[in-house]
């Protein structure tokens, strides 16, 4: 059987001394820790790796010998280094020994009774331990079950990486510290540290304490019995603008929780989420700027009420147009005098309290562009409620024309089957035929035929009124789906691959190095990282996603028949 | 360490280069021809002729910078994604398999598949425009069955060879060829175009080199 022994690039140049690690019997591998210096006391050595053993739940033994000599080879050290293999009882005992600047190692394996008779091969494969025991493994879906299934016939990858990273109590001792044990490991030069993140760790305790005490009073407020009466709840649930701020509010209770994040998985949704809240409000606070600045909110004021006005007047000459001959076709004309003076009084009211709402328009956009400070979202989400308050005429407009529309075609089906001589049985839910009486029939045949004939007009109106209504909410479907992109986006990940690549790992790679017959295979391990649209799939945040709720049969259908469409759907639990 | 020069089915000559580190370490690489300096040259001036042209035509400028443009741009996207330096295949017995390729700009894509994950290696026979050609793949385990394959991996996916066949012991445990197949064409499965096949084989079939087609799973 081939043995494998993941040996850290760190501890090549370390002094003569004990090799101590993890032994993976199932898969005839050995990673090698850490490199422990003579003078040593076995018993305390044994006593060390118990602790250490007890505190990170991997059973660390002492695996080899390891010789680094100047010189050539030393008849004594040998000896002496076959003697520690009685002392510390592996097996098998690994006895890994380089000579001067040689590049190429050589290594035996003592078993007291070996497995197989043919001879053993040995691969040594580097590894650079800070890089492992930082990086977490993404392994792909079909290895998850994998692990789930057989717990003992993991990947192999997954128990270094796991064996490094949950030794880090044992990279903690350096070698100015005075105990009992001389350990050379990437660390042995002294603990990493960086003093901001230490004062940032210190300072993150009381902002969250005052930002929990601040959203507990927020949440208290908006949950107030107040603002739950009918015609207010009905608006808030109707605004977008509420449901994005309620979102960030969610996100910062998250960020804000006194916690620890268990698990890698957490820390990077906190960190993403965090990353996410201060790239929008940096954006919110740059646009509130450009806005605040020469007074272009006074000049968006003005230019409202004209562009009302534009819309209002468009409207009329549509409405002008489908009154006369549009495109051709013949109306009928009363229905279509009846309908289009109808519409046209709708306009000439919205028209009036837009003119009677105009002097407070500036003032109104002033607070209300203030809000731009909590987020970039937030004000796009404001721009698209501000879109459909003023097109709301429109949407008046289009539900008119589409219960016309909708009463119109539900007549002429049900008198369609009359006409044939047929009924629809509700009580079976299907159509049944039914004997009508003669003057039934009459009737019914009458105003089929004036149904019919007066489909035309009502089918204009309403076609012209989708259109403009679907115009609307295309635009304001794409403002939606940009909110949702930038509350989705996991930016500290994205910045992760791309400065520190080694974090996220998706496998490793394997170089061959130079090779010396007779000598062991030698192969340099490094991680390969997660592309970038992994990256940004796995760590993806959670949002209230904006998505077409039906097909597009199901709403052609929908638009046949005249039934009010509501095209985006905002899910009422979160998309995971 | 041995090399080989090979057709490719496209044309091109591609050179095959084996070597063994260890009893249970094997490189295979294919190398294909480098960008030549007389086609960079040939596309260049075509496309800043044609861009000249424009300009005598429409007199606007632009013209010519969006040509140059084009060029750049075209150039680079064609150096980074498309155009192939080398594929290699690194075997270590009991750790795993290596599939990296690498391109002309230097970028180098690698995956690495653990042992354990291996079903089984096959060779793969389809049909490609008129002729039946054969490939290799590396069957991948299920982790809910046993006896399933969740994914069929082909090898050497960019390019091609054609050439007698070898004889090759890869595994101790059993043994395998490396064939390679002479005037057969590749399939494309969505423009991959796998070079060789292993198969795992009996001792008896060792021995045969002029084997031409083997379809054993």
């Amino acid at each position: 059987m081939v043995l494998k022994v993941f040996f850290p690039s760190c501890c090549a140049t370390a002094e003569s001394g004990l090799l101590i690690g993890r032994w993976i019997p199932e898969q005839n591998s050995a990673v090698v820790l850490a490199v422990v210096h003579f003078p040593f006391i076995p018993g305390q050595v044994k006593q060390y790796l118990s602790e250490v053993q007890r505190v990170t739940q991997i059973d660390m033994c002492v695996l080899g010998s390891w010789s680094n000599s100047k010189q050539e080879k030393e008849e004594v050290l040998d000896k002496f280094l076959e003697d520690l293999s009685t002392i510390f009882s592996h097996e098998p005992w690994i006895q890994l020994s380089k000579e001067g600047d040689s590049k190429f190692w050589s290594c035996c394996i003592f078993q007291k009774c070996p497995s197989s008779p043919k001879e053993d091969e040995f691969i040594l494969v580097y590894y650079d331990q800070r890089k492992v025991m930082l990086s977490q493994l993404h392994p792909t879906d079909s290895l998850t079950t994998f692990a789930d299934h057989k717990g003992n016939d993991a990947s192999k990858l997954g128990a270094v990486f796991d064996t490094v990273a949950k030794s880090k109590v044992l990279f903690m001792t350096d070698r100015y510290d005075d105990g009992p044990i001389k350990l050379t490991h990437w660390q042995s030069e002294g603990v990493e540290a960086s003093i901001i993140v230490e004062l940032m760790k210190q300072a993150s305790v009381p902002v969250c304490m005052l930002l929990t005490f601040l959203l507990s009073l927020v949440s208290s407020v908006c949950k107030s019995r107040v603002l739950k009466f009918w015609p207010l709840s009905f608006i808030w649930s109707k605004l977008s603008t509420c449901e994005q701020l309620g979102h960030r509010l969610e996100h910062l209770q998250i960020i804000s929780s006194n916690r620890k994040a268990q698990n890698q998985t957490q820390l990077m949704r906190k960190a993403n989420i965090f990353v996410s809240l201060l790239i929008d409000m940096t954006l919110g606070i740059l646009l509130m700027s450009w806005l605040y600045r020469e007074n272009r909110i006074g000049q968006l004021a003005d230019t409202l009420i004209p562009v009302a006005d534009h819309i209002a007047k468009e409207l009329q000459d549509l409405l002008q147009w489908l009154m006369g001959v549009p495109a051709g076709l013949k109306m009928n004309r009363a229905l279509d005098q009846v309908l289009g003076r109808f519409f046209l009084y709708h306009i000439h009211l919205w028209i009036s309290y837009i003119h009677l709402m105009s002097p407070f328009i500036e003032m109104i956009l002033w607070y209300v562009g203030l809000s731009a400070c909590l987020g970039l979202t937030v004000a796009l989400s404001i721009l698209s409620d501000i879109i459909a308050l003023l097109t709301f005429h429109i949407y008046c407009f289009y539900v008119y024309g589409a219960r016309l529309y909708c009463l119109k075609i539900y007549g002429l089906s049900s008198l369609w089957r009359l006409f044939r001589g047929k009924k629809w049985n509700v009580l079976r839910q299907r159509v049944d035929s039914c004997s009508y009486d003669l003057d039934q029939l009459f009737i019914g045949t009458l105003l089929f035929t004036i149904l019919l004939f007066l489909l035309p007009t009502t089918a204009l109106y309403y076609l012209v009124f989708t259109l403009l209504r679907l115009l609307v909410v295309f635009v304001q479907g794409l403002i939606h789906l940009l909110v949702d992109l930038i509350d989705s986006l996991p930016l500290y990940s994205v910045i992760l691959r791309l400065c520190r690549s080694y974090r996220l790992a998706a496998s490793v790679k394997f170089r061959v190095l130079e090779q010396k017959p007779g000598k062991p295979l030698r192969l340099l391990m490094q991680i390969n990282p997660l592309s970038y649209g992994s990256v940004v799939q796995t760590y993806r945040l959670t949002t209230y996603a904006c998505y077409p709720k039906d097909s597009w049969s199901s709403l052609c259908k929908k638009l046949f028949v005249g039934e009010l469409i509501y095209p985006w759907k905002h899910k009422e639990e979160k998309l995971d | 360490m041995e090399e080989g020069m090979y057709r490719a089915v496209c044309g091109g000559r591609i050179a095959l280069q084996r070597r063994q580190y260890s009893a249970s370490c094997r490189e295979f690489s294919v190398r294909c021809p480098r960008l030549q300096l007389r086609s960079l040259s040939a596309a260049t001036c075509s496309v800043w002729l044609a861009a000249y042209g424009l300009f005598v035509l429409s007199q606007n400028s632009m013209v010519l910078s969006a040509a140059i443009f084009i060029t750049l741009i075209g150039l680079i996207v064609y150096l980074h994604f498309v155009k192939i330096d080398q594929e290699s295949l690194l075997v270590i017995g009991s750790l795993g398999i290596q599939m990296t390729s690498s391109y002309a700009s230097g970028k180098e894509n690698t995956t690495f598949i653990e042992m354990s994950q291996v079903k089984d290696v096959v060779i793969n026979e389809a049909i490609y425009m008129q002729k039946v050609i054969y490939y290799l793949c590396i069957l991948l385990q299920d982790p809910q069955e046993p006896h399933g394959v969740s994914e069929v991996v082909p090898l050497f996916q960019k390019k091609a060879a054609a050439g007698k066949l070898l004889q090759f012991s890869l595994f101790p445990t059993r043994g395998c060829f490396v064939i390679e197949q002479s005037s057969c064409s590749w399939p494309s499965r969505k423009e991959k175009e796998p070079a060789f096949f292993i198969a795992p084989v009996g001792p008896e079939i060792l021995a045969d080199r002029n084997f031409e087609k083997n379809d054993q799973k």
